[in-house]
């Protein structure tokens, strides 16, 4: 009887208390869930506490981020972020990659998952002003191209009227697809897959005419294919993709710290400074590496960090052209030219304004 | 003390508070108090979060520009169309694939139900090997599966499958010819309908001469004369009033005809193949479920095995099938959502992917999307419980 009533007892409790109470954790959790973005505030100090950066990046795009067999990322995106890290840890190693589609990547950044979104963006004035980023500058012009087979006999986009194309959904690409065939008076079969992966998978089975994406991607997406020699990528440039890494809006002080962390990379190569002789380079009396290096005025604590902040990156990470050649550039299988990422000093696009 | 309680004439007095419906009361009102409140809070940090991360929100967005294509839609689409219609795009396809995947998983989970009762061995285990096979593996796989075998196997368009007919396959998809009705078709659709109309009638009348009489009328040769004869007597009459517009091969893909895109295909092979093992079970219970003497009844009234199942057998196995196969249709039209690993565009591919993406307001879109699969599961819901009650057991 006694076991009984006990029993009862018990049950009367899951019932009365434990199903609301399960219920108002629930809210209470949806309501930190929806606080979180709010804490994110000062996002380098939540940074320094965490001890590591957490850097959204692309997971399968040789060249801008990609983990090899060892698990050891690499990429030009991924530099980027070793070197946030290298400047406010004073260790490259300190980063927690998060590999994004391109379709979750902005709501990512948003909730606070990741510090950083490096994973060749593209710069808008709807994702400026929308989605509440900030992009912190561009670490690689790119345009979108075709890629086709060669047994097709294709020579320009022009000829693709009626094609079926692969394309990644959620990103400018598909946008610049529809646009360009609009303009030109083609008709189009688009079929949009979640992921480049899958896209590219269904190109190389026949699923479509040609794929499409910016023209770093199809030079990287081509060797992975299964015969990469039977693939061309087509002249035409059909847009303007400047990629660069974004950070939410509304935290000043985060945004200046990754974009400087870019342009110590760009000015250490203008000032010929490498990961190699950054050392003696310390010593230099030119007053311009004086200031980069910290040995001259307190620019690195101006940004909250330390002296040799952009000493650590360009020890641990190099500088901007060490990294375009080990990643995209001669150094590396994609083996693309510098083309509109050489230095304004070399008929390029990329500048940087000075330490000082 | 009992006794003590009844005799007394006044009960003695309890404190309101210590009364348990005062309390119960107490305590559900200051439950939901907690609750709303956390709920406003909750939207009101999420609206202020937004606003002070500058990130766009209301519903604005509908009736913007979309700017990007869609590879199937029922209604008419073009990139120039906005978001609002992009929406009704994905909500269509979604709605396609769901009802002809309901359609088919409910004629092969009977067939392979019905088999798995069956006497004979080869039938019976082969039912069995389907549905253990097929439930037992993730249906995300399944349909991976399912559009790469359909992707791969299938020849280049250059090589395409010649289907007697003016049909073609290939890895772009199925092409069919297009019917175009011409003048004069107008009547052969009349004299259909017509057909369907009478033959609801005929079959009324039958039945209720049949509990009069006990007389039999033969409903199924008198329907197919009026449904199908009939019609097809004034389509010959008039001259095969009826075109079509074959697909022909262009310089990249065929052009013309109906075509139906793989990503179509494999995702409504495997939502139905999968779903079907499930109402195969869902079936074989329901008869099970009916006693053996229901049907030795019937037999011994002079019954055939064939009226048997139909009169005695089916009717009554349906009260129990129909609530689970209810829940069988919710799953399938919410595992349609799988589309977006396969490229189909259905509304959370469309919606939640591009869109969202796009406009990059995303507590917006999720809310309009989950609500959206809620109404449709809902709806669905309502049917089957209101064909329960229909064929329920009234009690006397």
């Amino acid at each position: 009887m006694a076991t009984h009533k006990s029993l009862r007892a018990s049950q009367f409790t899951t019932h009365e208390w434990g199903y609301p109470m399960k219920r108002i954790v629930s809210v209470i959790a949806l309501a930190v869930m929806f606080g979180a973005t709010s804490a994110s505030a000062q996002t380098l100090k939540t940074v320094k506490d965490r001890g590591i950066l957490n850097c959204g990046s692309n997971g399968s795009l040789a060249g801008f981020g990609l983990p090899d067999a060892q698990g050891k990322w690499a990429g030009l995106d991924v530099d980027l972020c070793r070197a946030v890290a290298a400047a406010v840890f004073g260790d490259d190693k300190k980063v927690k990659f998060v590999p994004l589609s391109a379709k979750d990547r902005f709501t990512a950044l948003q909730s606070g998952e990741v510090d950083v979104l490096a994973r060749n963006t593209t710069w808008t004035s709807s994702r400026d002003t929308q989605l509440g980023l900030n992009f912190i500058g561009v670490n690689y012009y790119d345009g979108q191209g075709f890629m086709v087979r060669k047994a097709l006999k294709v020579n320009s986009a022009l000829e693709l009227g009626e094609a079926s194309v692969c394309v990644q959904q959620g990103t400018t690409t598909e946008l610049n697809l529809a646009d360009y065939f609009r303009a030109n008076k083609m008709k189009l079969k688009t079929v949009t897959f979640a992921t480049a992966n899958e896209a590219v998978k269904a190109y190389d089975s026949g699923r479509c005419d040609a794929y499409t994406t910016d023209a770093s991607g199809l030079y990287a997406e081509r060797l992975r294919l299964a015969n990469a020699a039977d693939h061309i990528v087509l002249p035409e440039i059909i847009s303007k993709e400047p990629l660069g890494p974004a950070v939410r809006h509304g935290d000043d002080q985060w945004f200046d710290v990754v974009k400087w962390s870019l342009y110590a990379m760009l000015n250490a190569e203008e000032l010929g400074i490498t990961s190699a002789n950054v050392a003696d380079m310390a010593k230099s009396d030119n007053p311009d590496i004086k200031r980069l290096l910290g040995s001259e005025g307190n620019y690195g604590e101006q940004l909250g960090l330390s002296k040799d902040w952009a000493v650590n990156i360009i020890k641990l990470v190099g500088n901007y052209g060490e990294s375009f050649d080990r990643n995209v550039g001669s150094g590396s299988p994609l083996k693309i030219d510098r083309g509109l990422n050489k230095l304004w000093s070399k008929g390029g696009l990329q500048y940087a304004p000075p330490v000082r | 003390m009992s006794i003590d309680l009844r005799a007394g004439s006044p009960p003695a007095r309890v404190p309101f508070y210590n009364d348990p419906k005062v309390r119960s009361i107490a305590y559900q009102v200051a439950l939901c108090a907690v609750i709303v409140f956390l709920v406003y809070g909750a939207a009101r940090n999420a609206i202020d979060n937004l606003e002070r991360a500058h990130i766009a929100s209301g519903f604005g967005f509908w009736n913007q520009t979309a700017g990007f294509d869609i590879s199937q839609s029922m209604i008419s689409y073009s990139n120039l169309s906005t978001y609002g219609r992009a929406f009704w795009v994905g909500l269509c396809n979604t709605l396609l694939v769901a009802v002809i995947g309901i359609f088919f998983a409910t004629i092969i989970g009977f067939i392979v139900g019905i088999a798995r009762l069956s006497k004979n061995w080869l039938v019976n285990k082969a039912a069995t090997g389907y549905v253990e096979t097929i439930r037992n593996i993730p249906l995300l796989l399944q349909l991976l599966f399912w559009y790469n075998a359909v992707l791969k196997a299938l020849p280049d368009f250059r090589d395409s499958v010649n289907i007697p007919g003016g049909a073609f396959l290939n890895n772009r998809g199925l092409f069919l010819p297009e019917p175009l009705p011409q003048t004069g078709f107008n009547f052969v659709a009349m004299a259909f309908f017509a057909g369907v109309v009478v033959s609801i009638g005929y079959h009324i009348w039958a039945r209720k001469r049949q509990e009069k009489t006990g007389q039999q009328a033969p409903v199924f040769l008198v329907s197919l004369g009026l449904i199908v004869g009939v019609p097809l007597i004034i389509f010959l009459a008039l001259g095969l009033p009826l075109g079509f517009d074959f697909p022909r091969a262009g310089k990249f893909n065929m052009a013309g005809g109906i075509e139906i895109l793989p990503e179509f295909a494999a995702l409504l092979f495997g939502l139905s193949i999968y779903t079907a093992a499930f109402i195969a079970e869902v079936v074989r219970a329901g008869i099970r479920a009916v006693s053996h003497g229901q049907t030795e009844a019937a037999y011994s009234l002079g019954l055939r095995a064939q009226p048997t199942l139909r009169l005695i057998v089916v009717p009554q196995a349906m009260r129990v099938i129909i609530p689970p196969l209810t829940s069988q249709y919710l799953n399938l039209t919410k595992n349609s959502t799988l589309a977006v690993a396969i490229g189909y565009p259905d509304l959370v591919q469309i919606f939640t992917g591009t869109v969202l993406n796009q406009t990059g307001q995303a507590v917006e879109v999720v809310a309009i999307t989950m609500a959206v699969y809620l109404t449709i599961s809902l709806a669905t819901s309502l049917l089957m419980n209101f064909y329960n009650s229909r064929i329920a057991l009234v009690e006397r």
